[in-house]
């Protein structure tokens, strides 16, 4: 392979890994503080297609991508008040959740199929060009760009700051943050809220950057193996950077393969995600027993109902 | 847990498991469904639609014609399949979302026999694709299942994962080796020969997978009920720890269960190949086995309940294709409105809280 190769790879990886790793960060902001969501899959398709759409009405991308995450908070908050005021059963109500953003986007986005917009615009950065072929590693738009310093970010508020402290107590422990005198039910609220706003904008930025267009179920499981990939990640917000890669690679690679007209089937390609990313969790990140929040144990001992 | 500071764990559950009677009812569940009617009518005037017209127009096209119900009957085949593949493995507090997946492995399975043995008699024929679609669907979920029994990895994850992979390898197939070359436009697999059809019911489509679908549900009645089997996987649904200390083999039991829950949805998966579609088709499922999932949550893994929800379904899916064609809604509607039936049932219902 040469190196242009090598260079297209490694941009496409961190193109296409950036949906994933927002959709990540904010799941590992809710598993923290005790609560699984499946519903990642939905946040991201409701968070493309109001992203889409706004941006395709108001022509206006950074309008698109507020209104998105605003969506996508709201459309978590829902989830919250399920499983904290209501207790019902967070992996059957995050499927729900999932169901339920998937509809939605289908019928806010039925008439936008096929719509051209004006997506997101890949920063011009001085003296990019002249870095010769590294330089497409560069050109990518904003959001990517901020991929590791808001990474950067999740880590610094979960570990090195107060709220983040007792967001993690409460994931811990939610009888002992109570006794703490915390309020286990408004801490979660907000770490859904912060949680949904991520997944929606990584369903954003797949649908104004990555792909441009909008179609229906069009972010394809990334929601599932955002889940997948906190758990590779051992709830750790900068590990979540790594799988989140090793995804974009896999699907770049396949990209790659296809364009250079390897004599598989494109579908055969299409797989290479979803196998990688649950082989890479299946050597790395089999739960470890002191890096699962405790309060999320009872689910993953599939004790919880 | 409600912020109820002072109140030790243990009594709030006893508070709990009391309200879990109480709104248990069949009136309660009714008001919750009549309520995620009333949001999704509140979304299809939002999209400019009539509800009520909506709601007759499925209504006369189900319920009130005998074509109609012909149809939701030959759905309900797949779902209650499909439901008792999610209510199995969640007895024994496993949460099955594969069933998409398997359902297309055992299709892809007996479709194999189909196209490979196109001599046999189809009394030969159909109960070899039948074991075939049975093997398929349990393969596929003998995987997640491995990984669970060796604490690796969450059937949930796992199965909800390689439903993406089982989807392309159909695809792979019916664009590749199997695609059928009189269908241009369409990629499927060549018609299978007749013997390999599932015989129908007079002049519907209603076809002899409800025999599977019955039987289906009634083993799992049962062998949950009535043998040591199903005492045992109530034990480890029940307290998990207390089942090993036991020595109940909880490792085998979900192996085994999520198994023979795939081989169930492998066997819907035949059954839509080979009565409905005649041959491997991408579009197989539909959906089945997330509506399933749904159908299995709202009837609370009870093998009767699951045959009234999947009958409640059933006449929305085949409402959903109505009102593609007389109100130009997407499909997706019906989604919708499933997943708004099971979130507000899951919230009227207060379950016990795990510790």
């Amino acid at each position: 392979m040469t190196t242009a190769v090598i260079i297209g790879i490694l941009a496409g990886a961190i193109a296409s890994g950036a949906s994933v790793l927002y959709a990540a960060l904010g799941e590992t902001i809710g598993e923290r503080a005790g609560v699984v969501n499946l519903g990642v899959e939905g946040q991201m398709l409701v968070g493309a297609s109001v992203g889409f759409v706004v941006t395709a009405v108001t022509g206006n991308v950074a309008v698109g991508i507020v209104v998105a995450a605003l969506a996508g908070g709201a459309f978590n908050l829902v989830f919250a008040a399920l499983v904290i005021h209501r207790h019902t059963n967070q992996l059957a109500t995050g499927v729900a959740m999932w169901i339920l953003g998937a509809g939605l986007s289908t019928l806010l986005g039925s008439r936008f199929v096929g719509s051209r917009i004006n997506g997101l615009q890949d920063l011009e950065l001085p003296g990019v060009a002249s870095l010769g072929p590294v330089a497409q590693i560069l050109r990518q738009d904003i959001l990517v760009y901020l991929m590791v310093p808001l990474a950067l970010a999740v880590f610094l508020v979960l570990f090195r700051t107060r709220w983040g402290l007792r967001l993690r107590a409460v994931g811990e422990d939610r009888t002992a943050a109570i006794a703490a005198g915390l309020h286990p039910s408004a801490i979660q609220y907000q770490a859904l809220a912060i949680a949904g706003m991520f997944g929606a904008v990584g369903g954003a930025q797949l649908a104004l950057s990555f792909t441009r267009t909008w179609q229906d179920g069009m972010t394809a499981g990334r929601g599932f193996l955002a889940v997948v990939i906190v758990i590779f990640a051992l709830w750790h917000p900068l590990r979540t950077i790594v799988g989140a890669l090793l995804f974009g690679g896999s699907v770049a690679l396949g990209l790659a393969l296809q364009v250079r007209g390897a004599q598989t089937s494109p579908f055969l390609l299409d797989m290479l995600p979803y196998l990688l990313t649950l082989i890479v969790v299946l050597v790395w990140g089999r739960p470890k027993a002191f890096t699962v929040p405790m309060g999320l144990k009872a689910v993953f001992e599939g004790t919880a109902r | 847990m409600a912020d109820v500071p002072y109140l030790p764990n243990s009594l709030a559950d006893a508070f709990k498991r009391e309200r879990l009677q109480n709104l248990a009812s069949p009136l309660k569940w009714l008001a919750w469904v009549a309520l995620a009617f009333g949001i999704f009518s509140v979304i299809l005037l939002a999209y400019g639609k009539d509800p009520v017209q909506a709601y007759s127009d499925i209504f006369n096209n189900t319920l009130a014609s005998s074509y109609g119900m012909s149809e939701v009957i030959t759905k309900m085949i797949p779902l209650v399949i499909m439901a008792v593949a999610v209510a199995l493995p969640a007895r024994l507090g496993l949460v099955n979302v594969g069933g998409e997946g398997q359902l297309y492995m055992g299709g892809l399975f007996a479709s194999w026999g189909a196209l490979t043995f196109t001599h046999l008699p189809a009394w030969l024929l159909l109960p070899f694709m039948g074991l075939l679609g049975f093997a398929g669907g349990a393969l596929w979920a003998a995987i997640p299942a491995f990984l669970r029994a060796k604490g690796w990895l969450l059937e949930v994850f796992s199965t909800l994962v390689l439903n993406y992979v089982a989807i392309l390898a159909i695809e792979v197939i019916v664009f590749g080796p199997w695609r059928d070359p009189s269908s241009a436009n369409y990629p499927q697999s060549a018609q299978f020969v007749g013997a390999g059809w599932l015989p129908t019911f007079a002049g519907t489509r209603i076809h002899l997978g409800i025999v599977i679908a019955v039987v289906a549900v009634t083993l799992f009645y049962f062998v949950l009920k009535r043998t040591r089997w199903g005492l045992e996987i109530r034990a480890i649904g029940g307290n998990p720890e207390a089942a090993r200390r036991n020595g109940i083999p909880i490792g085998w039991y979900i192996v085994l269960v999520l198994a023979v829950a795939g081989g169930l949805a492998g066997l819907a998966g035949m059954a839509e190949a080979s009565a409905i579609y005649h041959r491997l088709s991408p579009g197989l499922s539909s959906g089945y086995g997330f509506v399933g999932f749904l159908v299995s949550w709202l009837a609370g893994h009870r093998p009767w309940a699951i045959i009234a929800v999947a009958f409640l379904m059933a006449v929305l899916i085949t409402g959903g294709d109505i009102l593609q064609i007389s109100q130009g809604l997407p499909y997706a509607a019906v989604n919708v409105l499933m997943a708004l039936i099971l979130l507000v049932v899951l919230a009227g219902r207060t379950v016990r809280v795990a510790r």
